[in-house]
């Protein structure tokens, strides 16, 4: 079990232009990830805090293969994302740049600003009232991409070792 | 003889099956694939796939394998476009890249239109409009950076064998109606994410009628229901089309999905479907066109992938040829590839198109990415593009609508949303 982590809710249909919108996508990641989400909820970027959780509504990340949009809320040192459902592009980049990304049918019964935990190992969500919500269980190997931080870290250490049995 | 007996098998399934080397494979199995093509642009190829190669100290698996395709920040229009894509045209020297396509077009018409893509492929793309390929019997989607990154390095990728929706449409359009209104109707009805990340196919007399740039549209739509790809089985069509691009090698046998197969079947009704229109800031937003024919247009824009292929471009010049836009209404066209724009200008098209007041933009992804930013604020926008988020074409205030290129035409023509069977008629 993880340590408590404080909700950000947002609606449904959270698309990639609102998490890195295409008018900052000439950017280095730092300078887009100060735009993350500035058109729902404009004070999120700058008030964000290391280990905090976004519960969004169905359909989070559908739009655009722009990674970005996942290394964005990475950058700003989000845990995890909870949601009904994802665009299967972003599914697939969040958990290559090392972003949790829970599906849980019943997110929407997460309050804004609770104190949130995550049994990842059970694949649920403990609210503060004590209630577990259960969340679709996520494959070993996209498990081990998120812990080693991504798809990157985790080619670095299969290339290193790879050199060293040569 | 062999007695066992394999299930029907789906074309995604078929596709799937061999890019992993197995004899057959099942809904929700996760399976390594093979790749037999990356694409990748300015944008989301070399100026991150650089710095994470060197990174790892890695090389290209087959450079053979990898197409580039400049269309995302050209022609450049400010420092950090000249830099990014001075990033790939170095990268693409230094690599010695073999296929290299630089503001020729928008990278997925111009991959087919250069013999890239062929039926039984399994192919990924640095671009969430990548399912494109689907058209050519090609199992092709788009994929991230990082993941890109992977795919460079071991030429392999995961994937989840996805349950097939088969969309059925059956008897034709009405003149006048298209790939593109049959796309909006679909999205209407299934939504933005209209299923689980599923492979569509879409199937019926009215697909196999279409050409094959018309099923290019719908399978780059497929993006907007969520799809993972957009399949249509190929046929005469996709051999014909084919023997143009200079492709070798090219076998149809088998490329369809088996009677009896696991798949969810949804039936249409081609010749009643009406000109579609999605209003913001959703594409899934659509009604037919006569629910908005008040709305006043300002700027209509005929651009992208999705819409301004040489079939899109003759749509549009059909409803504007001998005609003139009235005062107020700004047509830009931006064409899909310069193959596409100079027979275009054979056929007389674009003279049709300038005639009738049209700009002419650089061939690339230009406005319909917010990369051309030509939008004003507060306008009303109809576009031939694919998506209408808010702000997505660089103004957050700009109300854009979807359309086909005809509806498009005849809305500008009109100085407000119209449908093009009026015009045309």
């Amino acid at each position: 079990m993880s340590g408590l982590h404080k909700v950000w809710k947002v609606g449904a249909d959270i698309d990639t232009d609102q998490l890195a919108p295409g008018a900052y996508m000439k950017l280095g990641i730092l300078d887009i990830a100060k735009h993350c989400l500035e058109g729902v909820r404009p004070e999120f970027a700058a008030q964000v805090q290391e280990g905090d959780v976004l519960v969004a509504g169905p359909n989070f990340g559908i739009g655009s293969s722009r990674e970005q949009a996942a290394d964005a809320l990475v950058k700003l040192g989000v845990k995890a994302v909870i949601s009904p459902s994802y665009g299967g592009l972003y599914f697939r980049n969040a958990f290559n740049l090392g972003l949790l990304l829970l599906t849980c049918k019943d997110a929407a019964l997460i309050e804004e600003g609770e104190q949130v935990a995550l049994d990842i190992s059970q694949s649920a969500v403990v609210r503060a009232n004590g209630q577990r919500l259960a969340c679709d269980p996520i494959p070993d190997f996209l498990m081990a991409m998120v812990q080693a931080g991504g798809l990157l870290p985790q080619l670095k250490l299969r290339l290193q070792q790879e050199r060293a049995s040569q | 003889m062999s007695t066992l007996l394999v299930a029907p098998q789906t074309l995604a399934q078929k596709l799937i099956s061999k890019a992993a080397g197995k004899s057959n494979v099942a809904v929700g199995d996760i399976v390594n694939c093979q790749v037999d093509l990356a694409m990748f642009h300015d944008s989301s190829g070399p100026r991150r796939l650089k710095p994470m190669l060197e990174e790892l100290g890695a090389q290209i698996w087959d450079k053979s394998k990898v197409v580039l395709v400049m269309d995302h920040y050209v022609p450049e229009q400010d420092d950090d476009s000249r830099r990014i894509v001075r990033i790939a045209r170095d990268w693409a020297a230094e690599q010695q890249l073999p296929h290299v396509y630089d503001s020729i077009g928008i990278c997925h018409v111009v991959l087919p239109q250069k013999g890239h893509l062929k039926p039984g492929m399994f192919c990924v793309g640095g671009d969430s409009h990548s399912p494109t390929g689907g058209a050519l019997g090609t199992y092709m989607f788009g994929v991230g950076s990082t993941e890109m990154l992977g795919v460079v390095v071991t030429g392999q990728l995961w994937v989840r064998v996805p349950q097939t929706y088969l969309m059925k449409w059956h008897k034709r359009l009405q003149s006048g109606v298209t790939a593109k209104d049959m796309m909006l109707h679909m999205i209407g009805k299934f939504g933005m994410n209209g299923g689980n990340y599923q492979a569509v196919e879409f199937a019926g007399e009215a697909v196999q009628a279409l050409s094959m740039q018309e099923r290019m549209t719908m399978s780059n739509m497929s993006a907007e229901m969520g799809s993972q790809v957009g399949l249509i089985a190929p046929d005469q069509i996709t051999l014909d089309w084919l023997a143009t691009t200079g492709a070798k090698d090219v076998q149809i046998e088998g490329w369809h999905t088996d009677e009896g197969a696991e798949a969810i079947a949804h039936e249409f009704d081609a010749s009643t479907l009406e000109p579609q229109v999605a209003a913001p800031h959703s594409p899934a937003n659509t009604k037919a066109v006569g629910e908005f024919s008040n709305t006043p247009i300002q700027v209509a824009y005929i651009g992208a992938c999705t819409g301004a292929k040489l079939d899109d471009l003759r749509a549009a010049a059909k409803v504007l040829k001998d005609q003139h836009l009235p005062a107020g209404v700004r047509l830009m066209v931006a064409p899909a590839s310069l193959l596409d724009q100079a027979q275009a200008e054979t056929e007389g098209v674009m003279r049709s198109l300038r005639d009738a007041g049209a700009e002419i933009l650089p061939t690339s992804c230009g406005a319909c990415s917010g990369y051309g930013g030509s939008i004003p604020d507060g306008v009303n926008v109809i576009a031939s593009t694919a998506r209408n988020f808010k702000g997505r074409m660089g103004s957050a205030t700009a109300q854009v609508y979807l359309a086909s290129p005809y509806t498009v035409a005849a809305s500008a023509l009109r100085g407000r949303i119209s449908d093009p069977r009026e015009v045309l008629a």
